[in-house]
């Protein structure tokens, strides 16, 4: 008989296919990661939490009655009676294209769609595959000292290079004294003492994030939830490329002010908007507290670009212009209910800088284009 | 007797025939669980490569590692039919199984809906899992992919070659397929290609496609025309469920019966038995349901009664004549369904029962989509219609279903159906879908 493998240890089909379809699952999951990075429940969610994502793509499409359509036949042991309530017809989703496979299919079968498990720690990989660090200065790196491990211990093991000769001739001497001789006898393993080491982790990869938010009465809810998800997730990218990560949070309306990481994000105030005091601010935060030659510098800003004034955009500009030779990437994002043009982005247009990036959000799947313009992936610039 | 005396594979094999039966030789192989679920997914082994079976096989293969369902062998429609088990089963589980196994491959032999299956289809499917690997290298395995989900989206509907009992005329076409090469070396028709643009109630899909399609490149001929012919191999299984179960459910009884087992392989036997033909929640069990049925017509009509059943019936029929209001009680059926916003217990009415389990079973339990025109608008465009009989189809699985179409057709493709008591016609052109009330 043809086309037979008796070794079953070379039967591979099904794991290949299996594999193929893993890896279409992890295709679509990317194609919807603008969507599932910001879904509400993942910004208050732990890592490890597991959110199933419905993936309609890899469905088997194919002619098929409605299967909340029609009856069919069941068989129990006799204890059921006309009437029984078996389940719930789930409500049909929004929009008919997205059919009624998004409730819950319930214990009756016949109904059955794709959803993908996947954990919060493993989207955010996803995600930061796709970014970068740009400008990463490698001066800044050699000018830390990095000692990462300090001679703190003596053992009697160890590497013929860490001898330590005082303590071994001291041992030496000791063993022979016990036996009753003076000066140094014969030498016995047992002798020898050598330095050990312990690594000292040295956080030698510094980053610090300025965070400034326009505070204004113009910045509503969805203002809020946007700058909120953004800075969410550049946090958490930045922490997994930094060992550690400092954040300056800074709000403003017609002044600016530091402010905790729960002020940042609730505080919601009244009044006008002069960008420049937060500008300012940042720039004094820089040059008292964060030296460029020592930290990788991330100002970010969340605003709806309605200033005050042009004088203050210029002031604004001056500002800008000051700092961005000192950051790796200065991001500003314009979020915006509406088409128009704010009067700081007109400003902002004359600079054309490589560190200065700028975003508009007008809707929840631009925060994903946001992270990508802000880190980009350039293999050129990414530490290896 | 402390150990049952377990018959070799050949002796279970004399002992089906001196009971009456008459399989094809059968060549066993016990298995790891890995392989088994592997040829489960795709059905026979050697199949051509896809996703779709690789998903299949991880959902069947996670079942079995959680415990939760266990196959215990799988048969394949061949001369001589091959039988795989599981290398983990117990003695007295392999035993059952290949009982079990004999009445599978005589119900194969002899049910006049399997007489016109390629025998060879092993090798057959090895051929085409080649012709598929070389074109992928050809084309590239995602352009191959990317049609081979179109063509397997429509696989089941294709005309069967009716069992010569049931002869009747066909509308004049190829013939069924005679072994996948055949179609390729030799060209299909003579006739010019416009004059077949419109066949009457033309069923076969994808025939029509293979024959007619201006857009097709000839790989995409040959996958589409595999598609066809392996479909065309599964569609007497599918059409027979109840019934071969039932069969080989009522076999591996007899077999067992006659051989000498100690009192707690008989016990343990029995267990086995109750455990494959315990109920389903809201499903029927095929086990079960076949066996009450053959058992029944063995009892009132003799045994000659059931092997004629098992010669000329499928389910549909067998249902029809043989599933009667005694059975209904026993086997505890009821029918269920939608009330408003509700699933709800409907009846025990055994006739209510009996009618809404055809309807079930009928066509596979798909919907009946024929070719209209393949010329509509008179711009080369294909219309199909849905045989509406009483059930909606899934109108956004429809549309999503069109667009594959529209794929092996190459121009715009409409699907005419009933949707909510109105007549709709669903189409789409390659960028833009429609729906319009007739």
């Amino acid at each position: 008989m043809a086309g037979f493998v008796p070794d079953w240890t070379l039967q591979r089909k099904g794991a290949t296919d299996q594999a193929r379809h893993q890896q279409k699952i992890r295709d679509a999951l990317k194609q919807r990661l603008p969507d599932l990075i910001t879904e509400d429940s993942i910004l208050t969610a732990d890592g490890g939490r597991v959110i199933r994502v419905p993936i309609r793509n890899l469905e088997e499409y194919k002619f098929r009655f409605d299967p909340w359509q029609g009856d069919r036949v069941g068989q129990d042991q006799g204890e059921l009676t006309q009437g029984d309530i078996l389940g719930q017809i789930p409500a049909p989703a929004s929009g008919d294209k997205a059919g009624r496979g998004a409730g819950a299919p319930g214990e009756i079968p016949g109904i059955d769609y794709l959803e993908a498990e996947i954990s919060i720690d493993d989207l955010a990989g996803m995600l930061f595959e796709d970014l970068g660090l740009p400008y990463l200065k490698p001066k800044m790196l050699s000018n830390i000292p990095r000692p990462t491990f300090q001679f703190k211990d003596i053992s009697k093991r160890g590497l013929m290079g860490n001898l330590d000769k005082r303590r071994s001739l001291r041992e030496n001497l000791l063993r022979h004294a016990r036996q009753g001789k003076t000066g140094l006898g014969p030498w016995q393993p047992d002798d020898l003492r050598f330095k050990t080491w312990v690594n000292v982790p040295q956080e030698d990869n510094n980053a610090v994030v300025i965070a400034m938010r326009d505070i204004s009465g113009s910045m509503g809810d969805f203002k809020k939830l946007m700058a909120r998800t953004f800075a969410f997730w550049m946090l958490r990218f930045l922490r997994t490329k930094y060992e550690s990560v400092e954040v300056v949070f800074i709000v403003h309306h017609t002044q600016a002010r530091e402010v905790t990481e729960e002020e940042f994000f609730q505080l919601g105030e009244s009044g006008g908007t002069k960008v420049s005091s937060a500008y300012e601010l940042c720039w004094e935060v820089l040059q008292n507290r964060y030296p460029a030659s020592q930290w990788n510098i991330y100002p970010v800003h969340f605003s709806d670009g309605d200033n005050w004034s042009d004088a203050d955009n210029r002031r604004t500009v001056e500002f800008l212009e000051a700092m961005l030779p000192l950051v790796n990437v200065f991001g500003y994002a314009e979020i915006r209910e509406g088409g128009y043009t704010s009067t700081l982005m007109t400003a902002f247009g004359t600079i054309r800088h490589p560190r200065f990036q700028v975003v508009t959000i007008g809707n929840k799947r631009d925060v994903y284009t946001a992270l990508k313009k802000f880190f980009p992936r350039s293999p050129g610039d990414e530490r290896a | 007797m402390s150990q049952s005396n377990y018959p070799t594979d050949d002796e279970i094999w004399q002992l089906a025939r001196q009971q009456g039966l008459d399989p094809f030789p059968i060549r066993f192989e016990a298995v790891p669980a890995t392989i088994l679920y592997e040829f489960a997914a795709y059905l026979i082994p050697g199949r051509m490569s896809h996703w779709s079976y690789g998903k299949a096989f991880h959902a069947m293969k996670t079942r079995y590692d959680y415990g939760l369902n266990k196959l215990y062998e799988m048969v394949i429609n061949a001369d001589p039919a091959y039988a795989f088990l599981l290398d983990s089963n117990s003695e007295l589980e392999n035993t059952f199984v290949r009982a079990h196994v004999m009445g599978h491959v005589d119900f194969f032999k002899h049910n006049v809906h399997f007489s016109q299956t390629q025998r060879d289809m092993l090798d057959v499917v090895s051929r085409h899992a080649e012709r598929v690997r070389q074109y992928q290298f050809e084309q590239g395995v995602e352009v191959v992919e990317r049609f081979l989900d179109a063509a397997l989206s429509i696989q089941e509907h294709v005309a069967v070659p009716h069992p010569p009992l049931l002869s009747v005329k066909r509308p004049k076409g190829p013939p069924p397929s005679g072994g996948s090469w055949s179609d390729l070396w030799q060209p299909q028709t003579t006739e010019p290609k416009h004059l077949l643009k419109v066949r009457e109630d033309e069923s076969d899909v994808l025939q029509f496609i293979i024959d007619l399609s201006d857009e097709l490149e000839e790989w995409q001929r040959d996958v589409v025309a595999m598609v066809r012919d392996e479909m065309i191999y599964f569609w007497p299984q599918m059409r027979t469920k109840i019934m071969n179960e039932g069969w080989a459910s009522l076999w591996h009884i007899e077999l067992m019966r006659a051989m000498e087992l100690t009192d707690a392989d008989v016990i343990n036997f029995a267990r086995l038995h109750s455990s494959v033909t315990a109920p389903i929640p809201y499903q029927i069990n095929p086990y079960a349901m076949g066996y009450r049925i053959f058992r029944d017509i063995w009892e009132s009509q003799g045994k000659e009664s059931a092997f004629l059943v098992r010669t000329v019936d499928d389910d549909v029929s067998f249902l029809r004549n043989y599933l009667t209001e005694p059975l209904v009680d026993e086997l505890h059926l009821y029918v269920f369904g939608p009330e408003q916003d509700k699933i709800v217990v409907k009846s025990r009415r055994w006739e209510l029962v009996r009618d809404r389990l055809i309807k079930e079973v009928f066509h596979g339990g798909l919907p009946i989509i024929e070719v209209v025109d393949g010329d509509f608008h008179r711009r080369g465009e294909l219309y199909l219609i849905h045989r509406h009989e009483g059930t909606d189809l899934d109108l956004p699985y429809a549309e999503r279903t069109l667009e594959h179409v529209h794929l092996l057709w190459g121009r715009p493709v409409h699907l005419e159906t009933i949707s909510a008591q109105k007549k709709i016609v669903l189409s789409f052109d390659g960028k833009a879908h429609g729906r319009a009330t007739v």
